[in-house]
């Protein structure tokens, strides 16, 4: 039996099966209309969304002046109850390498790059950004969980790149409040 | 009708041989980070390791494949002898001459940049020079198949361009403008600093650039395997094409929505707007459109096998399947790597689950199930149905292709799955070395080993392959007969010439290429003070 037998009534056959086709091109469209208005809604809904804004820094002056000198970095309680916390990444290290921050509370992330491409990631959470060298980016997170997270470099930065774990600690709200009194600048390096 | 069979031959080889080469680089690397190799106590040989394995299997391998297969499309399709063979020589020796070029920095330990370069990191000169003579070489390929279709098309006006060559003509002109993304990146931006004429380098635009060659190239490195899917895996099961309209509107929806979705990789990128974030992952969504009617069309053509050799019920056909011929084997394993690997690739581009696996080994697992899997095991199986047409040679080992296509799927599943897992437990991407010591490590370890065995079973099938190639060369003689492609159910006597042509196609990609990387990219260029000091390699 050849395929000219089995789909002998040429025209006929022919309408049955671009009819199939076309209904069956119908459902993945509408699958995939479905997906951009799910990630559509979820970004202006619930305010999930990547980085809105660019920001831009000289990464060979952070050390001199402006939001990324060194008695700069770290965790600050801000005066509206929410932290901002200051990093940057350089081969092959993060300052801080141990980031300390209170637990259910918004806080968020300002991070660059001194020299190459590096990233932060939280494991066990979806914080993730690449830091750029020229670029600031930010992050906005909560943590509903005390305890420790490990911090890795999640970009490629050279020889040293699998060496390159930073840490987050996660406190209690009061323990963080009573640290913060001081002023300052918070971090758990060496703890 | 092939001729040049030694152009085409050639090609073959040396796509092998360098694959093979790659393939155990990859292996090794994954012994060596997993917990049962020992800690290699100079990380740096790892990075050029994953740099020689990331550019031969990113950018000489699939692109001689599309090559070889690409001569021979246009041979067999057009059944026309190849215009400009000699130019066709010229390319391969180009993209000889680069990789050698390219490979001595890299073994030197003066280019461990990976193939994805991340400037302002910089490696030596040559290396980028080696990548650029690679792309030049198949640029000629490019030129070349648009030539030979439009000497066709004058001795045949009006005709219905066969599918084969269709399909093979787009995919050649979406290598030619992704490769430009890349092209910019190495020609303005990374080679002027390398060279030393240059010292500081804009980073964040660089991975602009970058991400416009980094998606498309895979469906670049796809269009082999859709192409096999359409026009070969039908004719070599006994089936016809569903329908031939729908497969050249799944390969024009490539050439067009393949290309302006690059920004998806770039999700967690600062430099980037969310504005144009959303736009790229949106289109990311689209490619998925010809992917799921190409899954349709070739399912129903492979049930027309099954019903005319007796197969019935609403499942029961699949069993009639010709379950022993490598190519089925091989199509049934690409679609469930497939499946698994586009359902990973829609949580990717999806701009809110993005953040939970991005740069974690998830990603790795992801390309790996995509690329290594359901499209290399359709490059064997092309290599498999093309080798008796190439060197007039019987392929008698049948069982031993069998058990090869078949390490590979297990291979490919050991090795990729676990990858997946740890990803999700937040594993970066890219180490030389972890300490599974860490408590928050330490369960991680069997996945990673299991991984680290899936390679070696990977290892062991592309041995098997080439083997099964090399004694395919000295086989008994056997008259294969003419290179013939799978036809339609209803073989179009006319198509519309929308469908027959590319022009337009070309077009609009290049439009949405500019309406959705034009903004970014002249932003990123014209803002001041983003250039950074540029970190060299290998310099102490």
């Amino acid at each position: 039996m050849s395929a000219e037998q089995t789909h002998g009534n040429g025209s006929a056959s022919a309408e049955v099966a671009a009819r199939v086709e076309r209904r069956w091109a119908t459902i993945a469209v509408i699958i995939i209309v479905m997906m951009a208005l799910l990630a559509a809604f979820a970004g202006i809904h619930r305010a999930t969304m990547p980085q809105a804004r660019v920001e831009t820094t000289d990464p060979s002056r952070l050390h001199l002046s402006g939001e990324f000198v060194e008695s700069n970095l770290g965790s600050v309680l801000e005066a509206n109850g929410n932290v901002t916390v200051r990093a940057i990444g350089q081969q092959y290290s993060f300052t801080p390498a141990c980031i300390v921050v209170p637990v259910d509370t918004p806080i968020t992330l300002r991070a660059t790059s001194a020299d190459v491409v590096h990233g932060i990631l939280i494991q066990g959470t979806n914080v993730n950004t690449m830091l750029v060298p020229g670029y600031i980016s930010e992050q906005l997170m909560r943590f509903t969980r005390a305890g420790d997270y490990l911090m890795p470099c999640q970009e490629f930065c050279s020889f040293g790149h699998e060496g390159m774990w930073g840490k987050v600690k996660v406190i209690d709200r009061t323990e963080f409040a009573n640290r913060a009194k001081g002023g300052g600048r918070l971090s758990c390096v060496g703890q | 009708m092939l001729v040049n069979r030694k152009l085409i031959l050639a090609h073959f080889w040396l796509a092998f041989a360098v694959f093979g080469l790659a393939l155990t680089l990859g292996a090794w690397q994954m012994f060596i980070r997993s917990p049962i190799g020992t800690w290699l106590s100079n990380p740096e040989l790892y990075y050029r390791s994953l740099t020689a394995h990331g550019t031969v299997m990113g950018y000489v391998f699939p692109t001689l494949v599309a090559m070889s297969f690409g001569y021979a499309i246009s041979e067999s399709a057009l059944e026309q002898r190849l215009v400009g063979v000699r130019w066709a020589w010229a390319g391969f020796w180009l993209i000889v001459a680069g990789s050698i070029m390219a490979v001595i920095p890299i073994a030197l330990g003066r280019a461990s940049v990976l193939y994805t370069f991340y400037p302002p990191l910089i490696g030596n000169v040559f290396y980028y020079l080696g990548v650029v003579l690679v792309v030049v070489g198949s640029w000629i390929w490019v030129a070349l198949m648009s030539v030979n279709l439009r000497v066709w098309r004058k001795a045949h006006p009006g005709a219905p361009v066969p599918l084969a060559m269709f399909a093979n003509v787009a995919g050649s002109y979406l290598w030619a403008w992704t490769a430009v993304g890349a092209a910019l990146e190495l020609l303005l931006q990374i080679i002027p600093v390398a060279a030393g004429l240059k010292a500081t380098i804009d980073a964040g635009l660089a991975r602009v650039f970058f991400s416009w060659t980094l998606h498309a190239i895979v469906y670049f490195w796809l269009m082999p395997t859709y192409i096999a899917y359409y026009t070969i895996v039908p004719r070599a099961i006994g089936g016809r094409v569903y329908s031939d309209s729908m497969a050249r509107i799944s390969f024009i929806l490539f050439l067009v929505v393949a290309m302006p979705i690059g920004m998806h990789h770039t999700f967690a990128d600062p430099q980037v707007g969310a504005g144009f974030k959303f736009i790229h992952s949106a289109f990311t969504a689209l490619v998925a459109l010809p992917t799921l009617l190409t899954v349709f069309t070739i399912c129903a053509s492979v049930e027309i096998a099954a019903r005319l050799r007796g197969g019935c019920g609403m499942f029961g056909w699949i069993r009639a399947l010709p379950w022993d011929n490598p190519m089925m084997l091989a199509l049934a394993f690409s679609f469930v790597m497939l499946g698994f690997g586009g359902a990973g690739g829609l949580i990717n581009m999806s701009y809110q689950l993005d953040a939970s696996i991005h740069n974690t080994q998830w990603i790795t697992g992801h390309f790996h199930l995509i690329f290594g899997g359901a499209i290399v095991i359709m490059y064997f199986a092309i290599a498999y149905d093309l080798w008796p047409h190439l060197t007039g040679r019987e392929l008698i080992d049948v069982r031993l292709i069998r058990t090869q296509l078949w390490l590979w799927f297990v291979g490919m599943i050991v090795t990729t799955f676990p990858w997946h897992w740890v990803g999700i437990l937040g594993m970066p991407r890219r180490m030389a070395y972890f300490d599974f010591g860490d408590p928050a490590i330490a369960p991680q370890a069997l996945s990673v080993t299991l991984s680290a065995i899936g390679g070696f079973i990977l290892l062991a099938s592309g041995i098997m392959f080439i083997v099964i190639l090399a004694r395919g060369m000295r086989a008994p003689q056997v008259d294969a007969g003419p290179y013939r492609f799978a036809l339609a159910v209803h073989q179009p006597a006319t198509v519309p010439v929308a469908l027959n042509t590319h022009a337009l196609w070309v077009a609009l990609m290049i439009a949405l290429t500019l309406t959705n990387y034009g903004y970014p990219i002249l932003t990123l260029a014209l803002s001041e003070g983003t250039s950074v000091p540029a970190v060299y390699v290998g310099a102490q």
